[in-house]
């Protein structure tokens, strides 16, 4: 055996390993530029909003006309790129702003889904027995109604806001999560660690946050990487049915149904904005999704 | 094997158990039917009358009480809206819905499955990178965004193709593809993983060293094994896509189930949501139920690990 001293071994871990800050700078490095430009971008336009926008989203602009030609359109102007709405609103401002709504949503409908899934993904491995049980058959129950029901009946049950939407997206797609994290914590229970801290006498509630939240962080991030993508596209498609974000705040889905009857007549410019970007966010969010699966998980990297 | 599949049935019933209490719960969430049904101006007692005709002037447990008798016997009750039995309306639309379905999967097979070889077989080349880059966009543009460039060139610039109806083929053209897209997709990944795997097995290596041609230990041996999970996965498919396909049938308003729903839920027609929720309900719940059965079948560790 060489001899160590206690001395020597910081050295040496800093020659190995670099530190968090390095390392962190190193994961910055090889973010995917494409979709990550794209989403700080959409970030970016949703936060300032305001001095980015030419016109107010709600109100009609001054001297145009209703479904005004977008500006390669026959008597388009700079004034008005992508046109106007039916209600002679600057449809460049109305995507701009949409993108809050998408943005907010994403984001938040994705956490609370999250949470909600953690915390019964985690408890049902965990606790096994009947807990599991009634929890699995919730999950089974949920997966067998068609989600965009669900969250159709849940937006007429408590009307068209925002914050609903947030709410019943989460509430609606906490099961993924649940479903996958359950499988982990089962073979993570049965792990010489957590074994160890059950015979040391640790409590359950600091193993399962000291032990086992820890572990499935990664799929949980993952998971929640890969849901943006379609939490936001539910929120579109509820705003395209009506029961999503109420008029008049701009969102992207709701956009597009206004945009559809405009479409038959031959006046598309309602939607390529809306239609681009969320078309844009999804596959951007999704290629993130990825890249992160096949970062923290090298088994997938066959794909 | 008898008790996985006792155990699996209990499963499957307890799940629609509480599938249809948390319709029934949630529908009655959304308002007063009778408000609906009347004519503008109406007074209490001719709403009263209205609720008395529907019977949703009855306690809750009483209302559900008569829900859950008449599920049991396949009976999904009377539509609000125009006074026919749910069965008959469901059925009405169901071949419009199972049409579209099936077009979308041969649009999903006819495009996923020979891309999803070549990619394989072409592996890191230009085409295996078109077919990626296909498999991507697919999984992530939303069918409807699609569904409305569709609209915009082929029905509106072009006019090959009717904006909206039923009728002839023409009307099922754009609807399919924006259904059937997303499975394109997933199709040519499940196709190129499984293929990539196989081709790279020892009985396909001792194909080609007993001098069989390229293209036969392609079709014949290697595709041949790739097809097990593509069957389970179009089974799926079938079953997801009846219920995807709603804001896609509105789209291009296409006479199914989804815009059946909708209509229904609009309406706060009760037994009609109930009926149509819980029938997608039973469908989902017995693909799963057979996707087990086959799966613990052929896989004897499956019917002990719970």
């Amino acid at each position: 055996m060489t001899a160590v001293s206690p001395t020597d071994l910081p050295a040496v871990s800093t020659d190995t390993e670099p530190s968090a800050l390095r390392r962190g700078l190193g994961v910055l490095g090889e973010l995917p530029i494409g979709s990550t430009g794209i989403l700080l971008g959409i970030v970016l336009m949703a936060i300032f909003a305001p001095w980015i926008a030419p016109h107010d989203p709600l109100s009609a602009v001054e001297g145009a006309q209703q479904f005004g030609p977008p500006v390669w359109g026959e008597g388009g102007s700079w004034d008005t790129p992508l046109g106007t709405d039916n209600l002679s609103r600057d449809v460049l401002s109305r995507t701009i702003y949409g993108a809050r709504v998408s943005v907010i949503v994403g984001l938040t409908g994705t956490a609370i889904a999250g949470v909600i899934g953690m915390i019964m993904g985690v408890a049902a491995g965990y606790f096994g027995g009947w807990v599991d049980s009634v929890i699995m058959r919730v999950v089974d129950a949920w997966l067998a109604l068609p989600t965009l029901v669900l969250a159709i009946l849940m937006a007429a049950v408590l009307g068209p806001s925002m914050w609903n939407i947030v709410f019943i997206l989460g509430v609606v797609y906490w099961t993924r999560y649940a479903r996958i994290l359950r499988s982990e914590v089962l073979s993570l229970r049965e792990t010489e660690f957590v074994k160890l801290a059950q015979v040391a006498g640790a409590s359950k509630f600091r193993i399962i946050v000291q032990h086992i939240v820890p572990n499935v962080l990664n799929t949980w991030l993952v998971l929640a990487s890969l849901t943006v993508g379609v939490v936001i596209i539910a929120e579109a498609s509820l705003s395209f049915l009506g029961v999503g974000v109420p008029a008049p705040t701009p969102a992207w889905g709701s956009m597009l149904t206004e945009g559809r009857s405009a479409l038959i007549t031959r006046r598309p410019h309602l939607i390529y904005g809306p239609a681009l970007l969320i078309g844009l966010t999804v596959l951007a969010t999704n290629l993130f999704g990825d890249w992160l699966r096949v970062k923290l998980d090298p088994r997938q990297r066959n794909l | 094997m008898r008790t996985f599949f006792i155990r699996r049935i209990f499963y499957s019933v307890i799940t629609l158990v509480i599938l249809a209490t948390t319709i029934f719960g949630l529908v009655r969430l959304t308002g007063d039917p009778a408000y609906l049904l009347a004519p503008e101006g109406a007074t209490e007692e001719e709403l009263q009358s209205i609720r008395e005709d529907i019977g949703t002037d009855k306690s809750l447990p009483l209302q559900f009480g008569t829900f859950i008798t008449d599920l049991a016997r396949g009976d999904f009750g009377t539509s609000f809206q125009n006074g026919q039995p749910v069965r008959d309306l469901y059925f009405d639309r169901l071949p419009n819905s199972l049409l579209l379905v099936a077009a979308a999967l041969a649009f999903a097979l006819v495009v996923g499955i020979p891309a999803g070889i070549i990619s394989a077989v072409y592996n890191g080349r230009w085409m295996d990178t078109v077919s990626k880059v296909v498999a991507l966009t697919g999984m992530a543009i939303p069918g409807f965004i699609l569904a409305f460039a569709m609209m915009f060139v082929f029905a509106v610039q072009l006019q090959w193709l009717p904006v909206f109806g039923i009728g002839s083929w023409k009307n099922l053209v754009m609807p399919a593809i924006a259904v059937g897209w997303y499975f394109a997709a997933s199709t040519l990944r499940l196709v190129r993983s499984s293929m990539l795997e196989i081709l790279d097995a020892d009985y396909v290596k001792l194909a080609r060293l007993k001098g069989m041609t390229e293209r036969k230990v392609v079709l014949k041996h290697a595709f041949k094994n790739a097809l097990i999970p593509l069957i389970t996965l179009t089974g799926v498919n079938f079953v997801v896509m009846i219920n995807v396909a709603t804001v896609i049938e509105l789209v291009f308003t296409w006479p199914g189930l989804g815009s059946l729903l909708i209509e229904g839920i609009r309406g706060r027609d009760f037994p009609l949501v109930q009926g149509v929720t819980i029938m997608a309900g039973i469908m989902i719940v017995f693909a799963n139920f057979t996707i087990d059965m086959i799966y613990a079948w052929v896989d004897p560790r499956i019917r002990l690990n719970r």
